[in-house]
């Protein structure tokens, strides 16, 4: 008997109908995504289509090759491929070939999500660990940044490279933000950061936007305000600390919160109800974790970018996080220890 | 022949896949995930063990009459810590440029369970020939696991095999397969082909099974 | 371990399982002492003979990858020797045969006719990952350095490995001055001769090379003797082991 089975739906009481389901939780995502993916669209034209269409397609059909076929319609219907795809497409660069965003769009799915028996078992969050597997794979590519197109029609010639080849550019490339900061100590314009038109990947260039898609979903019910307040709090205690004893070599705290990956990460992957503790304490804990590492990494480790290990080490530590933060039951006496 | 009866046959040839010390009892993965970043790589240390397997198995069936059972692990080891140390030597004298690649996992062959464990499951009871035929297959088995994880994670993470390009210039490596995580990825993808066709194979002897048995 | 066991029990061959049941009484305790003092024994016994009969071979081919590297980094050098700084001076360094070579050591190239040419100095510092060990020839006339050879490390293979693998970037350290000290940047924006271009996507492993040849110039270069008196070519030296073959 099989309770995901849309025709034999076996449920005990209480049988109050909350009105959200997956599909409706995930089409929410999808649309607070919009203005972030339409920014991506205007930014980098025709290559924000191409990568994030393959990595959605690398998603979805991986997904529709290893479910069977019976479940097959259901759960393709709930989106969470769709959005699967659509995640890590955003966190892609606009000049990575196709191919690799459908590969990482695979590995998404494949090692992220359905190896550990589908939707609400996975310990990662699927899109991000398609985005370490490309950038384990294919460093160069992925750390390749490309300025903002001219128009939507300025065709980058990477995005079209044969399946498993690549032509290295020389000389058109832009450092990211983080980059310049890591490596030269150039600071970006904090509002340059927040409105967006920066070299970096295809949905993270605007801030402002991934937060209006945030609020709408705080609106909605669907994400727990505590993640995000709780990374951003700790980003700007912690760098602003780093900052008052050198402002010459640690980023500006405002600069840490608008610039890479940490918005969409933050807003989008972090808040993920699958991989991240279920308790108010735990998400509190799970939040100051990734706004720790966020900068340990970003100030003190070899990588300029550091949000998408430090969410993926704190998803390690949910199941933990949960087993120690389990309030008490009401009228139960804490277990003491033998 | 080399098989001049069945037994010594049967004996070899279990390690290569019923009972490979890989796929199906899961021992030595040690040197399985650190090695086999390339196929050359995979093919010396499998040879380092199948030559210190094939000695220390073909001792301890020789001297199983003589080592008391109390203090039988430590002669084990002792047998097999020093055919590891000759052949550490050796592969330094003859071919350095490898040995500089293995480095520290040649002495680490002691720690490879699978070599213990086969001197105190098959060679400490029975005799010479056996345990050497035993230890033959049980290394090839080993060797055919390092090669096909090897070969794999060459080909993707270089694009050559055996340092032969196999795909061009245009190639984009995968870097990752050169990785240890690719070695846990490479395992984790053979294991699960592996299982699944043993579980295949099981399903479809079970039906033969069930026909022979209507039909009678 | 049953495991392992469950499958060879049920077809352990005859003639092992007729053997004899071990002994029931427990054998004295100086029997194993004695047991494993002789396998200890018979087994170092087989490790020295294996030792020393590799020993020759694996020394020859260690010196002889020094000598390599050595000769590359120092063009125009055909023979080698080692320094070492003894009481404030530097001093070549005789090595018996089989002998490993000193810590805190350089290493003087010298041509044919056995004038000094320059110095080889190994170094190492942390890299992205490990340990890089690097080997660079300096000119004391030049001040320069003249050439950069990685001999151990585990850079991101792809992206750090081409600190030797780029030959640009290994070609940028083959007419190096060093004054004041030798600086990265970004590649493309290099202005004056003593810079050195960042290989892109590595510029942490590029930055380690460079800050390893820049301390090690700091600790050596002030106990190197002035120009034209640097230690002379030992006749003993100059054997056919150390001339290029």
């Amino acid at each position: 008997m099989n309770s995901k089975d849309p025709d034999l739906l076996l449920q005990t009481a209480p049988f109050l109908r909350q009105g959200m389901t997956t599909p409706s939780a995930m089409m929410d995502v999808i649309i607070a995504l919009a203005p972030a993916t339409l920014a991506a669209l205007w930014y980098f034209g025709n290559s924000a289509v191409l990568v994030i269409s393959a990595s959605i397609a690398g998603a979805v059909l991986t997904e529709m090759a290893f479910v069977p076929r019976q479940r097959r319609r259901m759960i393709l219907m709930d989106g969470s491929g769709l959005l699967t795809g659509l995640l890590l497409g955003l966190t892609l660069p606009p000049g990575l070939p196709m191919w690799m965003a459908f590969i990482g769009g695979a590995v998404a799915i494949g090692f992220g999500k359905i190896i550990w028996g589908g939707l609400g078992n996975n310990l990662f969050n699927p899109a991000l660990v398609g985005r370490a597997f490309l950038l384990a794979t294919f460093p160069i590519a992925m750390t390749t940044w490309t300025a903002a197109s001219e128009g939507f029609w300025t065709f980058r010639l990477t995005n079209f490279d044969f399946p498993f080849t690549y032509t290295e550019i020389d000389g058109l490339t832009a450092a990211s933000p983080l980059g310049l900061m890591k490596f030269d100590q150039e600071a970006t314009d904090v509002m340059q950061l927040f409105f967006g038109n920066t070299a970096g990947s295809l949905g993270e260039t605007s801030s402002l936007l991934l937060i209006l898609g945030g609020i709408y979903l705080y609106l909605r019910r669907d994400i727990d305000w505590r993640v995000p307040v709780s990374i951003v709090t700790t980003v700007l205690i912690f760098s602003g600390i780093l900052y008052s004893i050198d402002p010459l070599i640690y980023p500006a705290p405002l600069f840490s919160v608008f610039s890479g990956g940490l918005m969409l990460g933050t807003i989008y992957m972090a808040t993920d109800p699958v991989t991240s503790p279920t308790t108010p304490l735990g998400t509190w804990i799970f939040g100051i974790g990734i706004g720790l590492l966020v900068i340990l990494i970003r100030v003190f480790g070899g990588m300029p970018e550091g949000v998408l290990y430090s969410i993926l080490l704190m998803n390690a530590v949910t199941p933990l996080i949960d087993r120690f933060t389990q309030p008490r039951i009401f009228g139960h006496q804490r277990s003491k220890k033998t | 022949m080399l098989f001049s009866n069945t037994e010594d046959y049967e004996e070899f040839s279990k390690g290569i896949w019923r009972d490979n010390p890989v796929f199906v009892q899961v021992l030595g993965m040690c040197p399985m995930l650190a090695v086999t970043n390339s196929a050359v790589n995979a093919v010396a240390m499998g040879g380092a063990t199948l030559f210190v397997l094939v000695g220390s198995s073909f001792l301890v069936s020789l001297l199983k009459g003589w080592i008391p059972k109390q203090v039988r692990i430590s002669c084990f080891i002792i047998i097999i810590a020093t055919f590891v140390t000759i052949a550490d030597y050796t592969l330094l004298a003859l071919i350095p440029t490898v040995h500089k690649e293995l480095g520290a996992f040649i002495p680490l062959i002691v720690a490879n369970c699978m070599i213990l464990g086969r001197q105190e499951a098959f060679a400490s009871k029975s005799t010479p020939r056996l345990a050497v035929m035993d230890a033959l297959g049980m290394s090839s088995g080993f060797m055919v696991a390092l090669l096909a994880l090897g070969a794999v994670r060459e080909i993707f993470g270089t694009g050559t095999l055996f340092g032969i390009e196999l795909f061009g210039p245009a190639w984009e490596p995968w870097v990752i397969m050169i990785l240890p995580p690719g070695g846990f990825l490479t395992l984790g993808l053979i294991l699960l082909v592996f299982n699944w066709m043993s579980q295949r194979k099981a399903m479809f002897l079970e039906r033969v099974a069930e026909a022979e048995g209507s039909s009678q | 371990m049953s495991d392992i066991i469950g499958s060879d029990r049920q077809q352990r061959s005859p003639e092992s399982g007729g053997e004899k049941p071990p002994e029931q009484d427990e054998p004295r305790p100086i029997k194993l002492v004695m047991t494993l003092a002789l396998g200890g024994l018979i087994s170092g016994l087989g490790i020295v003979g294996v030792y020393e009969a590799t020993l020759s071979t694996i020394t020859e081919y260690r010196a002889q990858e020094l000598r390599a590297a050595v000769f590359k980094v120092l063009p125009g050098v055909t023979q080698m020797q080692e320094l070492a700084q003894e009481s404030d001076q530097l001093v070549a360094v005789v090595n018996e045969e089989g002998e490993e070579s000193r810590d805190n050591t350089i290493y003087g190239g010298y041509d044919e006719e056995r004038n000094f040419v320059g110095y080889a100095i190994p170094g190492e510092g942390p890299g992205f990952q490990d340990t890089i060990k690097l080997l660079y020839g300096y000119l004391p006339t030049a001040n320069k350095v003249v050439g950069m050879e990685v001999l151990q490390s585990r850079e991101t293979p792809g992206l750090g490995d081409k600190i030797y693998k780029d030959l640009v970037f290994v070609g940028a350290f083959s007419d190096l001055p060093i004054e004041p000290t030798i600086e990265v940047v970004k590649k493309g924006r290099k202005v004056s001769d003593n810079q050195v271009d960042a290989i892109t996507g590595a510029t942490i492993s590029s930055r380690a090379v460079v800050k390893i040849i820049n301390d090690t110039n700091s600790t050596w270069l002030e106990n190197l003797p002035t120009p034209g008196n640097e230690p002379p070519m030992q006749d003993n030296n100059s054997e056919a082991e150390n001339v290029i073959q």
